[in-house]
């Protein structure tokens, strides 16, 4: 279902991407680890065209994006995937549901009494059923990344795409994302998660990538990358994140 | 005769400095009420006019920008020499002359073609006329129609503010605009912004040398008298005055300089024959000050400022529009847009607003052939102004919104219009919007700028009544409450709004 293959981005002399490659079937769920500032951010935005890969193709259910792809198709690619992002970016002058409405009704032309329940039977399934005329600002780290990640999720998106959604969140509230992270999982989306919680990657996780030098150096089923690592680098990495 | 431009650009500051200085009583005027020994012993004159009177009066020559000349220099010269002291001039805005002579310290008389009028006798005292001058109306060449002020029923007609002429053109069922300065009106009457002009002859007389589109229409009327001002009840120095310019006249000093003016005419036998009928000795009671008759003044400021009000309104609406589209170039835009841009901002907040309105008012019409009316020139100078600060307000309110709320809205598929028009204006808006506030106030106070071009808008409207009614107290604290109430009114609306924005 998602294929890609030769991914390179660079910006100016700096080298991010340099040939990544990647298979996935539909309603897999792959994890992303690696260092800091390997690429794993700078994947995910190209997957969903924040930024424009130099060279390499990105397929998605049929749907193959290049380099000198034109503008209608990057949209559809965009359209295909949906973007949680580390920061939430919810948008503070519209309420929860304001925010979760605002595509489904300005890009996918869906009425506004649909989208509603639309976003209400999400905001219910993220919990937040009763927060729905909230503004984002009277909403905690942990509410507020799940209302992203309702937000998401209203496009219907067929892959999704999360970059260290728990990052920026006090520990006491991770665990409620964790928990939605982990209902997605189960009801078979096809996610790529960038994270460093590795409880959640052995759980959730089909397959797990490492990331190095702008490369995938490693992947595998969790057992595999967790328990015995092929990599120096991984192992290296993975002493790093355990202590 | 033009007061300066201070006055206009800062009239409401002047509202409050003079509501200050009137819980302070001035030093009464009766306790010097004698200065003759004073100005002998200093041996010096200090007499006050406005040099931006214009020829015939006081002017720079074309030839050398240092000299003061016209024949009331050279009559204030050959007066105070007569009275055997030296001269020396002072320079004072002149709808502030009275005012400025009955408070003191300043200078000693006033020879700035001040009327020989009830009004003016009943402040200060006032010398035999030194110049006998009559009302002539100019009209255009071309418009052989107008013969009399009698034919002038519901057209326009400019005339000075606080003048005889405005009286006149008033009373004869015209539609008066008033100037502070007469060299505008006979611009506005070239370009056909207005009908006619009533003036002072001199001033006619003057202006229509080097204006071949204009003519005079009918004889000078309604003769008045130039005459010398002096503190209120100093007799004597009075009394020296007259005899000195009874001597200028009969010796022909004043034929010689009046002459050499080209306004010599018969009417000026006058200055030798008047005589005191007595006006002086019986002037007109003033009506109390302006507070007392607030019913009658407040309902006339009040009109005054509706012309404000949507001078303000109009500009700003204008400023708001015109400052999104040039913040929106700045930020967003082209390398072209983006200069553009910074070059209009900087053009627009380096240069004085009067000068722009200068230009978009008769440099426009002169040049190019746009006459606008003064409205709209008004308006369209505030807002072409005011624009390049909305821009930069706006500017700073797009640069404030983070980069991750574009990005999010593109991962939602939002296209780069709908992610400006939904995601980054409604918050762009909400943090410029204090800013925007404060301008739109500074805008009410600033748009009594638009005076100077012949708008009667609440700060004119202010200082031609205060004038009349000799009380710049009482109506300036109705005045500074007027304006007072509409920049809260506009701070009111401005929270309202921010209400709704941040619920
Ligand atoms: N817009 C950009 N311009 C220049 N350099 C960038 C940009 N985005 C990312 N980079 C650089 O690319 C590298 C990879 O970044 P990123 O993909 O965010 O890494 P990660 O998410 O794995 O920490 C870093 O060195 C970062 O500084
Ligand atoms: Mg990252």
């Amino acid at each position: 279902m998602i294929h890609v293959q030769g991914l390179h981005k660079r910006f100016g002399d700096t080298r991010v991407l340099e040939g990544v490659d990647h298979m996935q079937k539909a309603g897999e769920v792959a994890v992303l680890i690696g260092p800091s500032g390997c690429g794993k951010s700078t994947f995910l935005r190209c997957l969903n065209q924040l930024e424009q890969a130099d060279a390499g193709t990105i397929e998605i259910d049929g749907l193959v994006v290049g380099p000198r792809a034109d503008r209608k198709t990057r949209t559809e690619l965009r359209r295909r995937t949906g973007m949680v992002f580390q920061q939430f970016h919810l948008f503070p002058h519209l309420t929860v549901l304001g925010n979760v409405i605002e595509a489904p009704v300005h890009v996918g032309g869906m009425s506004r009494a649909d989208a509603t329940a639309l976003a209400m039977e999400l905001l219910a399934k993220v919990g937040l059923g009763d927060r729905a005329g909230f503004h984002p600002a009277q909403l905690s780290g942990g509410q507020q990344q799940r209302v992203a990640i309702a937000r998401a999720l209203a496009m219907r998106p067929r892959v999704l795409l999360f970059d260290e959604p728990t990052s920026s969140l006090d520990p006491q509230l991770r665990g409620e994302v964790l928990t939605v992270l982990r209902d997605l999982a189960a009801e078979g989306r096809t996610m790529l998660l960038v994270t460093h919680e590795m409880g959640l990657a052995r759980d959730i996780a089909d397959q797990v990538l490492f990331f190095d030098a702008g490369k995938v150096a490693e992947s595998g089923p969790p057992e595999q990358v967790f328990g015995d690592p092929l990599h120096p680098r991984t192992r290296e990495f993975l002493r790093g994140t355990h202590s | 005769m033009t007061p300066s431009r201070f006055r206009a650009l800062s009239a409401p500051v002047l509202v409050l400095v003079l509501f200050v200085l009137g819980l302070f009583p001035a030093p009464s005027s009766s306790a010097r009420a004698d200065s003759w020994e004073g100005l002998t012993n200093r041996g010096v004159v200090r007499w006050a006019n406005d040099a931006e009177g214009g020829a015939p009066y006081i002017f720079h020559p074309a030839d050398d920008a240092s000299k003061l000349v016209g024949f009331e220099v050279e009559f204030a010269e050959a007066l105070c020499s007569r009275l055997g002291l030296r001269s020396e001039f002072v320079q004072y805005n002149w709808a502030n002359l009275i005012p400025g002579l009955r408070q003191g310290g300043n200078f000693d008389i006033v020879v700035a073609a001040l009327e020989r009028t009830p009004e003016n006798l009943a402040q200060v005292g006032m010398s035999r006329p030194y110049f006998v001058f009559g009302q002539q109306l100019v009209a255009r060449a071309a418009d052989t129609g107008i013969t009399s002020l009698d034919g002038l029923r519901g057209r326009t007609v400019g005339v000075l503010g606080a003048t005889l002429s405005q009286r006149l053109a008033t009373e004869a069922g015209a539609e008066v605009r008033v100037y502070d300065e007469n060299v505008n009106y006979f611009r506005d009457l070239e370009l056909g912004r207005i009908d006619a002009v009533l003036t002072d002859s001199p001033i006619a007389e003057v202006n229509l040398r080097d204006r071949p589109l204009l003519r005079r229409a009918g004889r000078p009327f309604a003769p008045g008298f130039y005459a010398v001002a002096v503190p209120a009840g100093d007799t004597r120095l009075l009394e020296r005055i007259d005899g000195a310019i009874l001597e200028l006249y009969r010796d022909g000093t004043l034929e010689r300089i009046y002459r050499k003016h080209g306004l010599w005419s018969s009417e000026q036998a006058t200055i030798g024959t008047w005589t005191d009928s007595g006006e002086a000795a019986n002037p007109v009671t003033r009506p109390a000050g302006g507070f007392a008759r607030w019913n009658v003044y407040l309902p006339i400021l009040l009109r005054a400022a509706v012309t404000t009000v949507w001078v303000t309104c109009a500009s700003m609406a204008l400023a708001v529009a015109w400052g999104l589209v040039l913040a929106v170039g700045r930020v967003y835009g082209p390398a072209p847009a983006r200069w553009f841009s910074i070059a209009y901002v900087e053009v627009f907040r380096g240069t004085p607003l009067l000068l722009q309105l200068y230009f978009v008012y008769f440099g426009l019409a002169q040049q190019l052939g746009w006459k606008l009316s003064a409205g709209a020139a008004a308006v369209l100078t505030l807002g072409l102004n005011y624009a390049a600060n909305e821009a930069e307000n706006y500017r700073a309110g797009l640069q404030a919104v983070p980069r991750g709320q574009t990005e999010a809205a593109l991962a939602l598929g939002m296209t780069p219009w709908l992610t400006f028009r939904r995601i980054l204006l409604p918050q762009a808006l909400r943090i410029s919007l204090p800013s925007v506030t404060n301008d739109f106030i500074a805008l009410f106070k600033d748009s009594s700028i638009v005076s100077v071009i012949g708008l009667v808008e609440l700060t004119k409207e202010f200082l031609i009544r205060a004038l009349d009614a000799g009380d710049y107290l009482g109506l300036g604290v109705m005045t500074a409450a007027i304006y007072f109430a509409m920049g809260w009114a506009a701070s009111a609306a401005a929270r309202a709004i921010e209400r709704r924005l941040h619920p």
